[in-house]
């Protein structure tokens, strides 16, 4: 299979957040990025599907700026082929999907992979809005995905409320990743030194705009520290919750 | 400073390389990055959840992890490419030796007997079927190697070994009967390095077997050991052990040459092990205190917690600046002897051998420096950090062995100062004419300012300058009273040892920050150079008390006054506040909760 795997790069989980003065972008300064970890085993899974049947290739895909090129290499030191980056500098998830669709309609990929969601804006519409522009068919949340005995077909489990969901669907697809799926790959030496000579192809984008504007960020409220009630002290409790917790 | 002086090793007391000719740890590419990101992966996927385990004796625990880290192609980082490792320069195996070292001395140890003295006398001194036939393996980690050297009468006199090599009748096979002792992932490795005498040879010579080739190969248990619990560490019994007579390594007699060449990489690299866990130490130490309550405050707000955290910062920040120096001026001559037609051993060899000085700095400072940290890591922990469910307990007793492995740190030491003075009497770094000027300026008027340098860490750099007059003076006053018999001055060659690595590293430090400081924000800019103040005040304070005893050693007349004399105008520190700069320093790790450099 021609598999393309969306990747996005968020801030490493142990980044302290912060804005900028004006509240309206991240502070990026000593921010380590990684690959969404949800897209990060999206590109396993297309690795396994692979190598699994001994043929096709990998592509991941990025929509952004220059900055994001590290992350890009590191898949391709994982095992992806070859990587694409769009040079835009999306606002919102309907500028990815556009993008992403414009480019793969020039292509010819048997299905598309996307992490469920990315850790830093947690939006996890990218997958959907996608599969509605190629009008192909969409798994969300997947558990697990398998050829499914005949050609141009795969199984694919996902998780609902209390039991999990088996279907098939057919290909050209697209699917978003849930954890599960598979385990992350630690790139190896010989890998990260492949993918110096791995192709990473900067394409123009479409130039499709936002639809929303981004006013300003704020960090949630610091958290306050507990206040420990007595058990005969009902009454003060019950008037805190009232007036300062406001639950009651 | 010209190229060809950046070439020369040991002869940081009389040159004064600038910011621009240091290399950094920062200066490493993307992909160095990644490849220190993925050992950091694979610690924290393969390593991290096991802890407990390498305490109990778990020694196929490190042998899978061997052979898990050689899929991933990190014990074959400075292997060529044509025998199945990377072939990477040498400063990016210390990057990845000090990740995978820094969570449990047990595989550090296992690692560094592997990829370090268990690979190198192959790579180097192999014969091509040696090499085609092990390498690739040993790169891999197919195959574990270990490395026989040490015996119960031969430790750091390792030439003095019994173990014999007799040449059959027939000249095809030497057959080896002898005892080796404290031998590395012995229990489990394939393929044995062994040294041994053949007939009444001065020099010991060196060989190459898989195991499952030899017969009268035999081993004891595993040693029972104060730390490392998960390295294993047996005693190997050689009883006629046939090795065909082409698998020498080198020549008749190389084997001394060999042991003490390769020891070259393992100490410097020993220092990267022990840096790795440094920096994990201080981690724990700092998130430690941020969550311990007593008085109703973090212990971390204290300042008696508060200055262990800012002493042990400044020496891991001032040997971590040393060691990617040192690392890569190694690979600078390795590279450019390769560059002009010299075969990878000998460039690899030599470059190894002209920074020997650096390398055995490296190694007793690194393991002193942890020896510090890991003690402050348990006084910080407090009860905490004599039980063993917390990780100080484990810290501490696996860092003691750093001080006694790849040669004692007294043999170091001893090594330092006899290297530096052999370059000298061979002409190849000028020391003499140095000294001698030193001496002539305690005759004149204190010098005010003439050459006073300036910019960021003016002062530090004044401090370092001073204490390489003190080097000089102190040497040169031992050398011109002893002569040859300097040799068996044991106590003053420690001394100038101290004296020497103190300003290595301190220069290494100031090098490093002002090298940044073009690329940081003023805040990260003051505590760094905050850590320079601590570290140049703590080497001043050293080199006096060092120097002191020294010449308290020589007789005693009007010389040796003016000499101490000497000594305190060049270890003399302007007054600086360190207890507040402490404070600084400390409260920046503590926010961080981890070593943030």
């Amino acid at each position: 299979m021609n598999i393309l795997v969306c990747l996005s790069q968020v801030p490493d989980t142990t980044t302290k957040i912060a804005f900028s003065a004006d509240n309206k972008s991240l502070n990026k300064t000593g921010v380590q990025y990684i690959i969404n970890p949800y897209d990060e085993l999206a590109l396993t899974k297309a690795l396994e599907l692979n190598e699994a049947t001994g043929g096709g290739t990998v592509t991941v895909i990025h929509v952004g700026g220059a900055d994001a090129e590290p992350v890009l290499r590191k898949a391709l030191a994982i095992g992806a082929d070859q990587a694409v980056r769009i040079e835009a500098e999306p606002l919102d998830s309907r500028q990815v999907a556009a993008e992403l669709a414009a480019y793969i309609q020039g292509q010819s990929y048997d299905l598309v992979l996307t992490g469920r969601e990315s850790i830093d804006y947690n939006c996890g519409l990218v997958g959907g809005m996608l599969s509605q522009y190629l009008d192909w068919p969409l798994v969300n949340v997947a558990t697990s995905i398998d050829p499914a005995g005949q050609a141009g077909v795969l199984a694919v489990s996902r998780d609902m409320d209390g039991g999990r969901e088996k279907v098939e669907v057919s290909l050209p697809a697209v699917i978003t990743c849930q954890k599960e799926l598979t385990e992350p790959r630690i790139p190896n030496m010989r890998g990260i030194m492949a993918a110096r000579s791995k192709p990473l192809q900067v394409v123009s984008p479409q130039g499709i705009g936002p639809d929303l504007s981004l006013l300003s960020h704020a960090l949630p409220p610091a958290r306050q520290a507990c206040r420990y009630f007595e058990a005969d002290q009902m009454d003060a409790l019950v008037e805190a919750l009232r007036q300062q917790a406001k639950v009651l | 400073m010209n190229s060809k002086e950046l070439r020369r090793g040991g002869h940081f007391l009389v040159h004064h390389p600038g910011p621009d000719q240091v290399f950094i740890r920062e200066d490493f590419g993307e992909e160095q990055r990644m490849m220190f990101q993925a050992a950091a992966d694979f610690m924290k996927s393969e390593v991290e959840p096991h802890l407990q385990r390498f305490e109990q004796g778990d020694y196929g625990l490190v042998e899978d992890l061997l052979h898990k880290a050689g899929n991933l192609g990190l014990l074959g980082l400075s292997v060529p490419e044509e025998f199945g490792g990377m072939g990477m320069g040498f400063n990016v195996s210390m990057l990845i030796c000090e990740e995978i070292s820094s969570m449990t001395g047990s595989l550090a140890t296992a690692f560094g007997a592997h990829t370090g003295i268990g690979t190198l006398p192959i790579q180097y001194y192999g014969s091509q079927a040696i090499k085609d036939r092990f390498l690739a393996k040993i790169a891999s980690g197919e195959w574990i190697s270990c490395y026989n050297l040490t015996e119960p009468g031969a430790g750091s006199d390792a030439n003095s070994g019994k173990t014999m090599a007799v040449l059959s009748s027939d000249g095809q096979h030497y057959e080896i009967t002898g005892q080796k002792i404290w031998i590395s992932n012995a229990g489990f490795a394939q393929v044995f390095i062994v040294f041994a005498r053949i007939e009444d040879d001065k020099n010991i010579s060196c060989f190459v077997f898989h195991k499952d080739d030899v017969q009268g190969l035999t081993m004891n248990a595993e040693e029972h050991k104060m730390g490392i619990k998960s390295s294993s560490t047996r005693q190997v019994f050689y009883d006629k052990v046939r090795v065909p007579a082409d698998s020498m390594l080198g020549q008749r007699g190389d084997g001394f040459k060999i042991a003490v060449n390769v020891l070259n990489a393992g100490r410097i690299k020993l220092a990267a092990a022990t840096n790795g866990a440094a920096f994990k130490v201080i981690g724990l130490m700092s998130r430690y205190a941020n969550e311990r309550q007593q008085f109703g405050k973090n212990i971390g707000e204290f300042g008696a917690i508060q200055e262990k955290i800012a002493r042990c910062t400044a020496l891991v920040y001032a040997t971590d600046a040393a060691l990617y120096r040192a690392g890569d001026a190694i690979e600078r001559l390795q590279n450019a002897l390769l560059a002009e037609g010299k075969s990878e051993a000998e460039a690899k060899l030599k470059g190894l051998e002209e920074f020997a000085v650096e390398c055995a700095i490296l190694k007793v400072y690194g393991s002193e420096v942890m020896a510090l940290v890991a003690d402050e890591g348990v006084q910080v922990y407090g009860g905490m950090g004599y039980s063993a469910d917390a990780p100080m307990e484990a810290a501490y007793r696996d860092a003691r062995i750093s001080r006694i492995y790849e040669g004692t740190n007294e043999i170091n030491r001893m090594l330092i100062v006899d290297m530096m003075l052999r370059k000298a009497l061979k002409g190849h770094v000028d020391l003499l004419g140095p000294a001698r000027k030193v001496a002539a300026e305690l005759m004149e008027i204190p010098d005010f300012g003439s050459e006073e340098p300036t910019g960021f860490l003016a002062p530090e750099t004044k401090i370092l300058m001073q204490l390489k007059k003190a080097n000089l003076l102190v040497a040169g006053a031992a050398v011109q009273h002893y002569g040859t018999a300097l040799v068996d001055e044991q106590e003053a060659l420690m001394r100038l040892a101290d004296m020497a690595m103190e300003v290595y590293v301190l220069e290494s430090d100031l090098l490093k920050t002002q090298r940044l400081s073009a690329r940081l924000s003023d805040q990260e800019n003051e505590i760094r150079g905050i850590l320079g103040t601590l570290q140049a005040h703590h080497a001043a304070e050293k080199c006096l008390s060092a120097g002191r005893e020294v010449i308290m050693g020589l007789p005693e007349n009007d010389e040796q006054r003016m000499m101490l004399m000497g000594l305190r105008r060049f270890t003399k520190t302007p007054s600086v506040n360190l207890k507040n700069l402490r404070r600084k320093v400390a409260q920046y790790v503590l926010d961080k909760g981890k070593y943030p450099f």
